[in-house]
Protein backbone atom coordinates (compact mmCIF):
# COMPACT_ATOMS: atom_id res chain seq x y z
CA UNK A 1 0.00 0.00 0.00
CA UNK A 2 1.33 3.48 -0.77
CA UNK A 3 2.51 5.57 1.97
CA UNK A 4 2.07 9.01 2.18
CA UNK A 5 4.70 10.81 4.12
CA UNK A 6 4.58 15.06 5.30
CA UNK A 7 6.97 17.64 6.06
CA UNK A 8 6.52 21.44 6.36
CA UNK A 9 8.54 24.30 6.60
CA UNK A 10 7.82 26.76 9.31
CA UNK A 11 8.77 30.49 7.99
CA UNK A 12 10.09 30.91 11.69
CA UNK A 13 10.80 34.55 11.52
CA UNK A 14 7.13 35.20 10.43
CA UNK A 15 5.72 33.04 12.88
CA UNK A 16 3.96 34.74 16.10
CA UNK A 17 3.07 31.80 18.04
CA UNK A 18 -0.68 31.82 17.54
CA UNK A 19 -0.80 28.03 18.57
CA UNK A 20 -3.74 27.69 15.97
CA UNK A 21 -1.48 25.19 13.86
CA UNK A 22 -0.68 22.94 16.92
CA UNK A 23 -4.54 22.85 17.36
CA UNK A 24 -5.19 21.70 14.14
CA UNK A 25 -3.01 19.36 13.16
CA UNK A 26 -5.18 15.66 13.11
CA UNK A 27 -1.56 14.32 14.06
CA UNK A 28 0.02 16.34 16.49
CA UNK A 29 3.02 16.97 14.51
CA UNK A 30 4.04 20.49 15.63
CA UNK A 31 3.83 22.30 18.82
CA UNK A 32 5.22 25.51 20.07
CA UNK A 33 8.96 25.57 21.31
CA UNK A 34 9.60 25.82 25.13
CA UNK A 35 11.93 28.55 25.19
CA UNK A 36 13.52 29.41 21.83
CA UNK A 37 12.27 32.71 20.33
CA UNK A 38 12.39 34.46 17.19
CA UNK A 39 13.92 38.05 16.63
CA UNK A 40 10.64 39.39 17.50
CA UNK A 41 10.55 37.40 20.81
CA UNK A 42 7.81 34.90 19.95
CA UNK A 43 7.72 31.26 20.26
CA UNK A 44 7.55 29.78 16.96
CA UNK A 45 6.05 25.94 15.69
CA UNK A 46 8.18 23.46 14.80
CA UNK A 47 7.70 19.77 13.73
CA UNK A 48 7.98 18.05 16.66
CA UNK A 49 6.64 14.53 15.60
CA UNK A 50 7.92 14.59 12.23
CA UNK A 51 7.12 10.86 11.10
CA UNK A 52 3.70 11.44 11.82
CA UNK A 53 3.09 14.15 8.94
CA UNK A 54 0.99 13.22 6.29
CA UNK A 55 1.08 16.51 4.68
CA UNK A 56 -2.58 17.42 4.72
CA UNK A 57 -1.88 21.04 4.97
CA UNK A 58 -4.38 21.50 7.56
CA UNK A 59 -1.30 23.16 9.75
CA UNK A 60 -1.21 25.89 6.89
CA UNK A 61 -4.37 26.53 5.88
CA UNK A 62 -5.20 27.70 9.46
CA UNK A 63 -2.33 30.29 9.99
CA UNK A 64 -2.57 33.21 9.64
CA UNK A 65 0.36 34.77 8.75
CA UNK A 66 1.32 32.45 5.80
CA UNK A 67 4.27 31.06 7.38
CA UNK A 68 3.93 27.13 6.29
CA UNK A 69 4.81 25.28 3.54
CA UNK A 70 4.03 22.11 3.25
CA UNK A 71 5.39 19.17 1.17
CA UNK A 72 4.14 15.76 0.42
CA UNK A 73 4.96 12.52 -1.24
CA UNK A 74 3.60 9.06 -2.18
CA UNK A 75 5.79 6.19 -1.05
CA UNK A 76 5.16 3.43 -3.40
CA UNK B 1 12.53 8.96 4.06
CA UNK B 2 14.16 12.39 5.64
CA UNK B 3 12.43 15.69 5.98
CA UNK B 4 15.26 16.70 3.62
CA UNK B 5 14.16 14.26 0.96
CA UNK B 6 10.31 15.01 1.33
CA UNK B 7 11.28 18.92 1.46
CA UNK B 8 11.77 19.78 -3.04
CA UNK B 9 10.02 21.64 -5.08
CA UNK B 10 8.19 19.28 -6.84
CA UNK B 11 6.56 17.86 -3.48
CA UNK B 12 5.30 21.48 -2.60
CA UNK B 13 1.62 21.16 -1.90
CA UNK B 14 0.67 23.91 0.22
CA UNK B 15 2.48 27.44 0.35
CA UNK B 16 1.97 31.36 0.75
CA UNK B 17 0.16 32.80 -2.16
CA UNK B 18 2.18 34.91 -4.23
CA UNK B 19 -0.13 37.68 -4.13
CA UNK B 20 0.63 37.87 -0.48
CA UNK B 21 3.74 39.46 0.42
CA UNK B 22 6.70 39.39 2.34
CA UNK B 23 5.67 42.01 4.41
CA UNK B 24 5.15 41.11 8.44
CA UNK B 25 1.87 41.80 9.35
CA UNK B 26 0.53 43.83 11.85
CA UNK B 27 -2.26 41.86 13.06
CA UNK B 28 -2.05 40.21 16.43
CA UNK B 29 -0.95 36.55 16.31
CA UNK B 30 -3.95 34.23 15.41
CA UNK B 31 -6.34 37.28 14.20
CA UNK B 32 -8.55 36.18 11.23
CA UNK B 33 -7.27 38.80 9.49
CA UNK B 34 -4.84 37.19 7.75
CA UNK B 35 -6.55 34.14 6.96
CA UNK B 36 -9.10 36.02 4.96
CA UNK B 37 -6.24 37.63 3.08
CA UNK B 38 -4.79 34.62 2.56
CA UNK B 39 -8.24 33.33 1.00
CA UNK B 40 -8.49 36.86 -0.80
CA UNK B 41 -5.48 36.70 -2.66
CA UNK B 42 -5.89 32.60 -3.47
CA UNK B 43 -9.26 33.46 -4.99
CA UNK B 44 -7.85 36.59 -6.86
CA UNK B 45 -4.82 33.94 -8.48
CA UNK B 46 -7.27 31.15 -9.35
CA UNK B 47 -9.71 33.76 -10.89
CA UNK B 48 -6.13 35.01 -12.60
CA UNK B 49 -7.23 38.53 -11.74
CA UNK B 50 -3.90 40.10 -10.43
CA UNK B 51 -3.68 42.78 -13.06
CA UNK B 52 -7.68 43.88 -13.25
CA UNK B 53 -8.62 43.76 -8.52
CA UNK B 54 -9.12 46.91 -6.99
CA UNK B 55 -9.44 46.60 -3.58
CA UNK B 56 -10.60 49.49 -1.46
CA UNK B 57 -9.22 49.10 2.64
CA UNK B 58 -11.46 50.55 5.43
CA UNK B 59 -10.87 52.23 8.97
CA UNK B 60 -9.66 49.44 11.24
CA UNK B 61 -7.37 47.21 11.75
CA UNK B 62 -7.56 46.02 7.93
CA UNK B 63 -6.47 50.02 7.18
CA UNK B 64 -2.80 48.19 6.24
CA UNK B 65 -4.37 45.47 3.96
CA UNK B 66 -2.39 47.25 1.10
CA UNK B 67 1.02 46.34 2.77
CA UNK B 68 0.35 42.72 2.57
CA UNK B 69 -1.24 41.83 -0.86
CA UNK B 70 0.14 42.40 -4.29
CA UNK B 71 -2.93 44.52 -5.72
CA UNK B 72 -4.56 47.93 -6.22
CA UNK B 73 -5.74 49.02 -3.19
CA UNK B 74 -7.98 52.43 -2.65
CA UNK B 75 -8.01 53.60 0.84
CA UNK B 76 -11.42 54.98 1.64
CA UNK B 77 -12.93 57.08 4.45
CA UNK B 78 -14.09 55.32 7.50
CA UNK B 79 -17.58 53.80 6.39
CA UNK B 80 -17.25 54.86 2.97
CA UNK B 81 -15.66 52.21 1.12
CA UNK B 82 -18.43 51.12 -0.16
CA UNK B 83 -19.29 54.58 -1.63
CA UNK B 84 -15.51 54.67 -3.14
CA UNK B 85 -15.91 51.08 -4.44
CA UNK B 86 -19.03 52.43 -6.30
CA UNK B 87 -17.42 54.96 -8.35
CA UNK B 88 -14.03 52.60 -9.25
CA UNK B 89 -16.54 49.88 -10.79
CA UNK B 90 -18.74 52.17 -12.64
CA UNK B 91 -15.11 54.01 -14.46
CA UNK B 92 -13.68 50.45 -14.46
CA UNK B 93 -16.52 48.17 -15.18
CA UNK B 94 -13.99 45.34 -15.88
CA UNK B 95 -12.28 45.55 -12.80
CA UNK B 96 -12.89 43.05 -10.22
CA UNK B 97 -13.49 45.67 -6.93
CA UNK B 98 -14.54 44.37 -3.38
CA UNK B 99 -14.10 46.25 0.08
CA UNK B 100 -12.70 44.51 3.12
CA UNK B 101 -14.38 46.58 6.44
CA UNK B 102 -14.69 45.46 9.77
CA UNK B 103 -18.03 45.47 11.63
CA UNK B 104 -17.30 48.99 12.94
CA UNK B 105 -16.30 50.44 9.88
CA UNK B 106 -19.52 48.49 8.07
CA UNK B 107 -22.29 48.22 10.54
CA UNK B 108 -21.46 51.48 12.42
CA UNK B 109 -20.29 53.81 10.68
CA UNK B 110 -20.86 53.49 7.23
CA UNK B 111 -24.03 51.88 7.58
CA UNK B 112 -25.99 54.47 5.16
CA UNK B 113 -23.14 53.74 2.35
CA UNK B 114 -23.40 49.77 3.10
CA UNK B 115 -26.93 49.74 2.39
CA UNK B 116 -27.57 51.71 -0.43
CA UNK B 117 -24.74 50.49 -2.60
CA UNK B 118 -26.07 46.81 -1.48
CA UNK B 119 -29.53 48.12 -2.57
CA UNK B 120 -28.21 49.58 -6.19
CA UNK B 121 -26.94 46.68 -6.79
CA UNK B 122 -23.53 47.88 -7.63
CA UNK B 123 -21.35 45.33 -8.95
CA UNK B 124 -19.13 44.96 -6.23
CA UNK B 125 -18.61 42.52 -3.04
CA UNK B 126 -18.24 43.25 0.39
CA UNK B 127 -16.14 41.52 2.76
CA UNK B 128 -17.28 42.16 5.84
CA UNK B 129 -15.01 41.14 9.09
CA UNK B 130 -17.24 40.85 11.93
CA UNK B 131 -15.80 40.04 15.26
CA UNK B 132 -18.52 41.54 17.53
CA UNK B 133 -15.86 44.53 19.18
CA UNK B 134 -13.92 47.79 17.64
CA UNK B 135 -10.68 45.91 17.35
CA UNK B 136 -8.24 48.69 16.46
CA UNK B 137 -9.27 50.86 19.03
CA UNK B 138 -9.00 49.00 21.76
CA UNK B 139 -12.23 46.72 22.20
CA UNK B 140 -15.09 49.26 22.42
CA UNK B 141 -18.39 48.07 22.20
CA UNK B 142 -19.64 47.84 18.60
CA UNK B 143 -23.18 47.32 16.97
CA UNK B 144 -22.87 44.13 16.38
CA UNK B 145 -21.69 43.42 20.13
CA UNK B 146 -23.81 40.70 21.62
CA UNK B 147 -26.24 40.96 24.45
CA UNK B 148 -24.73 40.37 27.73
CA UNK B 149 -21.00 40.09 26.09
CA UNK B 150 -18.25 42.65 28.09
CA UNK B 151 -16.19 45.27 26.40
CA UNK B 152 -14.13 48.16 27.28
CA UNK B 153 -17.08 50.69 26.94
CA UNK B 154 -19.68 48.17 28.72
CA UNK B 155 -17.58 46.61 31.78
CA UNK B 156 -20.81 44.99 32.97
CA UNK B 157 -21.75 43.25 29.93
CA UNK B 158 -24.15 45.00 26.72
CA UNK B 159 -27.66 45.86 28.42
CA UNK B 160 -30.56 45.71 25.72
CA UNK B 161 -31.93 48.61 28.10
CA UNK B 162 -29.27 51.15 27.59
CA UNK B 163 -27.21 50.06 24.48
CA UNK B 164 -29.87 48.13 22.47
CA UNK B 165 -29.91 44.94 20.59
CA UNK B 166 -26.89 43.95 17.84
CA UNK B 167 -27.33 44.61 14.03
CA UNK B 168 -27.38 42.33 12.02
CA UNK B 169 -26.44 43.50 9.07
CA UNK B 170 -26.36 40.14 6.57
CA UNK B 171 -30.06 39.71 7.45
CA UNK B 172 -30.40 43.15 6.21
CA UNK B 173 -28.95 42.83 3.05
CA UNK B 174 -30.44 39.67 1.97
CA UNK B 175 -33.39 41.61 2.27
CA UNK B 176 -32.71 44.11 -0.34
CA UNK B 177 -33.58 43.70 -3.62
CA UNK B 178 -30.00 44.60 -5.44
CA UNK B 179 -28.10 41.95 -3.54
CA UNK B 180 -27.24 38.66 -5.63
CA UNK B 181 -25.37 36.86 -2.79
CA UNK B 182 -25.57 37.30 0.84
CA UNK B 183 -23.92 34.79 3.39
CA UNK B 184 -22.40 34.27 6.29
CA UNK B 185 -19.17 32.35 7.35
CA UNK B 186 -16.19 32.01 9.52
CA UNK B 187 -12.36 30.90 9.03
CA UNK B 188 -12.17 28.98 12.54
CA UNK B 189 -11.34 25.49 11.09
CA UNK B 190 -10.17 23.76 7.77
CA UNK B 191 -13.89 22.93 6.64
CA UNK B 192 -14.83 26.71 7.39
CA UNK B 193 -12.05 28.05 5.60
CA UNK B 194 -12.61 26.07 3.04
CA UNK B 195 -16.45 27.36 2.73
CA UNK B 196 -15.58 30.82 3.15
CA UNK B 197 -12.57 30.49 0.38
CA UNK B 198 -15.70 29.10 -2.33
CA UNK B 199 -18.01 31.58 -0.85
CA UNK B 200 -15.21 34.65 -1.83
CA UNK B 201 -14.67 33.22 -5.00
CA UNK B 202 -18.42 33.13 -6.24
CA UNK B 203 -18.88 36.46 -4.95
CA UNK B 204 -16.24 37.61 -7.32
CA UNK B 205 -17.55 35.83 -9.85
CA UNK B 206 -20.57 37.18 -9.41
CA UNK B 207 -19.98 40.70 -9.32
CA UNK B 208 -17.43 39.78 -12.18
CA UNK B 209 -20.66 38.61 -14.65
CA UNK B 210 -22.88 41.93 -13.39
CA UNK B 211 -25.50 40.30 -11.36
CA UNK B 212 -25.53 42.49 -8.64
CA UNK B 213 -24.29 42.96 -5.17
CA UNK B 214 -22.49 40.60 -3.15
CA UNK B 215 -21.89 40.69 0.63
CA UNK B 216 -19.40 37.99 2.62
CA UNK B 217 -19.67 38.42 6.40
CA UNK B 218 -17.17 36.58 7.90
CA UNK B 219 -17.38 35.83 11.47
CA UNK B 220 -14.39 36.35 13.10
CA UNK B 221 -12.33 36.64 16.05
CA UNK B 222 -10.60 39.36 18.22
CA UNK B 223 -8.46 37.42 21.00
CA UNK B 224 -6.90 40.64 21.92
CA UNK B 225 -10.03 42.65 22.39
CA UNK B 226 -11.52 39.76 23.97
CA UNK B 227 -8.81 39.09 26.06
CA UNK B 228 -8.68 35.49 25.11
CA UNK B 229 -5.91 33.34 23.68
CA UNK B 230 -6.35 32.62 19.98
CA UNK B 231 -7.84 28.91 20.38
CA UNK B 232 -9.84 29.93 23.17
CA UNK B 233 -11.24 33.05 20.92
CA UNK B 234 -12.53 30.40 18.50
CA UNK B 235 -13.91 28.27 20.99
CA UNK B 236 -15.93 31.07 22.44
CA UNK B 237 -16.82 32.38 19.27
CA UNK B 238 -18.11 28.67 18.35
CA UNK B 239 -20.39 28.75 21.63
CA UNK B 240 -21.24 32.38 21.35
CA UNK B 241 -21.34 34.02 18.17
CA UNK B 242 -22.56 31.09 15.77
CA UNK B 243 -25.90 30.95 17.90
CA UNK B 244 -26.40 34.69 16.87
CA UNK B 245 -24.83 35.06 13.38
CA UNK B 246 -25.65 31.24 12.10
CA UNK B 247 -23.53 30.30 9.16
CA UNK B 248 -24.88 29.65 5.81
CA UNK B 249 -26.09 31.34 2.41
CA UNK B 250 -28.67 33.98 3.33
CA UNK B 251 -29.85 34.45 -0.50
CA UNK B 252 -28.25 33.73 -3.81
CA UNK B 253 -29.92 34.74 -7.38
CA UNK B 254 -29.53 32.25 -9.24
Amino acid sequence: MAKIKGAVIVDKERCKGCNLCVVACPFNVLSLTAKEVNKKGYTFAQMAVEEACTGCASCATVCPDGCISVYKVKIQ
Amino acid sequence: MTKEEIIKPENLVYKKPTLMNDNPMHYCPGCSHGVVHKLIAEVIEEMGMENQTVGVSPVGCAVFAYNYLDIDWEEAAHGRAPAVATAIKRLWPNRLVFTYQGDGDLACIGTAETIHALNRGENITIIFINNAIYGMTGGQMAPTTLVGMKTATCPYGRDVTIHGYPLKMTEIAATLEGTAYVTRQSVHSVPAIRKAKKAIRKAFENSMNGKGSNLVEIVSTCNSGWKMTPVAANQWMEEHMFPFYPLGDLKDKE
